[in-house]
């Protein structure tokens, strides 16, 4: 049967920010498929110029709500790489924990409340509140956990407040963190709970071959900082980030647009996962294959997966962060910060994929230039060529509108995009 | 202010009516949207007591019949002054969710610059539409501000219960450091950290100095804010007025006392 398909998504729902899906099938042949951008710009970039190093971290954490964590953190790391700052092993680990639990409720976020709701043909989370009592407690006490312990460690679960250059202004209390102990140990129970509640959603079956960028894993499945890596073959240091990112315009999206080796590239835990299986806790690798989740997985719609598979790990890794901090004795929390001229970038793996933030100083420490280059950004292209190859295969195999209209936009979701923080 | 024919007829026992919620942004970072998704303990009875027509970021569909609308985000670009005109013709009660909505927020820290030059920094010579950054009220009427950056998610979950049960909202007129010193909080000018504490208004419980963090003033002014001697203080600290603005500008709840910094010291 040749399909004729009309479809026109303005704001797509259950993603942050705003974008549009429009598909245009005519007598089975693709006319248009477009992902379009369509975000506000904030211009973060323009109004740090001029303000001291301090005011960085603070004001990009608000590029975004959700990875606010992240974006302080790749900040912070680029402050600190161009007054050549090297954080204290204490530090380092905090910021770890801190981000391992940006991850954790990051991807609950998205798993449950923006995802699990195509699979179980729900408009949202909230008739699974009566509908599914269960899977809703179970996703409001993981991301619960995740954003307690924020608190702890960072202040705040969202802005935080005690991440700062050099390290942070206030330690937790040794007491409450041991308390996370049992949380931590019952949520990695509660994720294997999770997982039985996926192993019962289909996942739509399109495979396109792509090219996955992350951080490269030396001995740790990697977070914060380090080399870059592509699943093409490229390896460039951190400082070359925009060789790996190569921004450009295009004018249906309010978004830069990236590419490597190919027409686009994806980020995000489905590219962390293929470029670091081996680094990943064995618990979690274990996970990813009870799935058929492995390296090289060209199915997008297996980022959720691969979100769920670094649920594990990050709940695993956080129980050795906080047996480590506990096991020693509390340093000074900070470092004194010494400006000077030049240049750092920080790379960092948020939940949507590597972020960078460059930036460039004068002697006194005020901003010349800042360059902030986004995940979801440098998914978008990529976005755009599945949503292409996805429509053409929907008219192959004859597709009525609202089926292909469902698979798209679980295709956008599945890449979880922040649409916001990619236009900045 | 609060519209009384929201008030429903009864309380405590008997079923309240649940107002027709929706939730709005324009340009922001989502986050005061999700501190409301936050907040997994109280969230569950929150939502029993409002019923949520339209949350993007959370559901698909929505209706637009609703009666309060929360609106996040500042105004950047004409077609959000259009979206904004709708949402208050058809909304009882508009409230002004976080500091971009309520002040411009951090977005209007672009508006120091020309904004040719701010699109040409960021866009180089591709076209892109933008005007300042601007808060809800220079374009419609705000029934209510919901302050902060972001927003408590406790003082928004008391000020929704406020407005179904009908009970007056009140905000305090003092200053961050009443809260901080209530705390018990070892003060940051005695650690050597700048703080705008003493000017700022009160609601967070003093969140950042908690944590040993200065405040910038996110939630800005307060009624009864003294800037003259927190500036004494700041000098004889020996803080720069350049530490100062950038504090006081962030969120642009000081706007007015900026520009008078400004054009009284000659600073950028
Ligand atoms: S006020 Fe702050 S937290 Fe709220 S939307 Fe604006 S930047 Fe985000
Ligand atoms: S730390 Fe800040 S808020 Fe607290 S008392 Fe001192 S100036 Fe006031
Ligand atoms: S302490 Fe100041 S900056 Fe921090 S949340 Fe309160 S008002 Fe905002
Ligand atoms: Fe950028």
């Amino acid at each position: 049967m040749k399909v004729d398909c009309d479809i026109s998504v303005r704001h797509l729902t259950r993603v942050e920010g705003h974008g549009n899906i429009r598909i245009r099938i005519e007598d089975g042949e693709l006319k248009e498929a477009l992902w379009e951008v369509v975000e506000t710009p904030r211009f973060f970039e323009a109004m740090l110029v001029g303000k001291r190093w301090d005011n960085a971290p603070w004001i990009c954490g608000r590029i975004c709500g959700i990875c606010s964590i992240g974006h302080t953190l790749a900040s912070i790391r680029g402050v600190e790489n161009a007054f050549g700052i090297i954080p204290s092993r204490q530090t380092a680990r905090l910021r770890l924990l801190l981000k391992h639990m940006e991850t954790l409720q990051s991807h609950v976020l998205h798993l449950f409340f923006l995802a699990a709701p195509d699979f179980l043909g729900e408009a949202s989370v909230l008739p699974l509140i009566r509908s599914r009592p269960e899977v809703v407690a179970l996703a409001a006490g993981l991301k619960g956990l995740a954003n307690d312990l924020c608190d702890e460690v960072g202040g705040r679960r969202m802005h935080p407040t005690r991440t700062v250059v050099g390290g942070f202004t206030m330690l937790p209390d040794r007491r409450r963190l041991a308390d996370f102990r049992p949380r931590l140990l019952e949520a990695a129970e509660g994720l294997r709970q999770a997982a039985a509640i996926f192993k019962g959603f289909c996942l739509p079956d399109f495979v396109r071959e792509t090219e996955f960028v992350s951080l490269k894993g030396e001995g740790e499945y990697p977070f914060i900082g380090g080399s870059l890596i592509s699943s093409d073959g490229v390896t460039r240091p951190e400082t070359d980030y925009r060789l790996m990112t190569n921004e450009y315009l295009v004018l249906q999206s309010t978004s830069k647009w990236s590419k490597l080796s190919r027409d686009s590239f994806a980020v995000g835990a489905l590219a962390r996962v293929n470029n670091n299986f081996r680094l990943l806790r064995p618990e979690a690798q274990e996970l990813a294959r009870e799935f058929g989740l492995a390296p090289v997985c060209h199915n997008p719609y297996l980022n959720n997966i691969a979100q769920l598979v670094e649920c594990l790990h990050v709940t695993g890794d956080a129980i050795r962060l906080l047996d480590e901090l506990l096991g020693s004795a509390w340093e000074p929390p900070r470092l004194e910060v010494t400006p000077r001229a030049g240049r750092g970038v920080g790379a960092v793996e948020v939940p949507r994929g590597i972020l960078y933030h460059g930036y460039e100083f004068d002697e006194v420490g005020r901003i010349v230039s800042c360059d902030c280059v986004i995940p979801t950004s440098q998914n978008h292209a990529n976005i755009q060529h599945d949503l292409t190859a996805l429509a053409r295969q929907s008219a192959r195999q004859g597709l009525g509108d609202r089926e292909i209209e469902r698979l798209a936009e679980m295709l956008v979701r599945a890449y979880d995009p922040c649409i916001s923080c990619s236009v900045h | 202010m609060p519209d009384s024919s929201l008030t429903p007829k009864n309380y405590l026992g008997v079923p309240v009516e649940r107002p027709k919620v929706a939730f709005f942004e324009l340009s922001s970072c989502e986050g005061c949207q999700l501190q409301i998704l936050n907040n997994e303990s109280s969230l569950l009875a929150f939502l029993d007591l409002i019923e949520i027509v339209r949350f993007r970021e959370a559901m698909s569909g929505g209706g637009d019949d609703y009666e309060i609308a929360l609106v996040e985000g500042s105004v950047t670009r004409p077609d959000e002054v259009e979206r904004l005109k709708l949402i208050r013709a058809q909304a009882r009660l508009l409230v002004a969710l976080g500091s971009c909505a309520c002040f411009g927020g951090v977005n209007q820290l672009k508006n120091r610059f020309p904004l040719d030059w701010v699109k040409r920094e960021v866009y180089g010579e591709h076209p892109i539409e933008t005007a300042p950054a601007r808060p809800l009220a220079d374009f419609v009427a705000v029934d209510l501000k919901i302050y902060g950056c972001p927003i408590k998610k406790e003082e928004v979950e008391r000020i929704v219960t406020d407005l179904v049960i009908g009970k007056e909202i009140v905000y305090p007129d003092y200053p961050v450091c009443m809260e901080c010193k209530a705390n018990g909080n070892l003060c940051l000018f005695e650690l050597g950290e700048p703080c705008l504490g003493p000017v700022t208004r009160a609601g967070c419980d003093a969140w950042c100095p908690n944590s040993r963090a200065g405040c910038w003033g996110c939630r800005g002014p307060a009624t009864e804010a003294n800037l003259a001697q927190m500036l004494a203080i700041m000098d004889e600290r020996g803080f720069s007025r350049e530490t100062v603005i950038d504090r006081l500008e962030c969120f642009g709840g000081f706007a007015s006392q900026v520009a008078a910094l400004r054009a009284a010291g000659g600073h950028r």
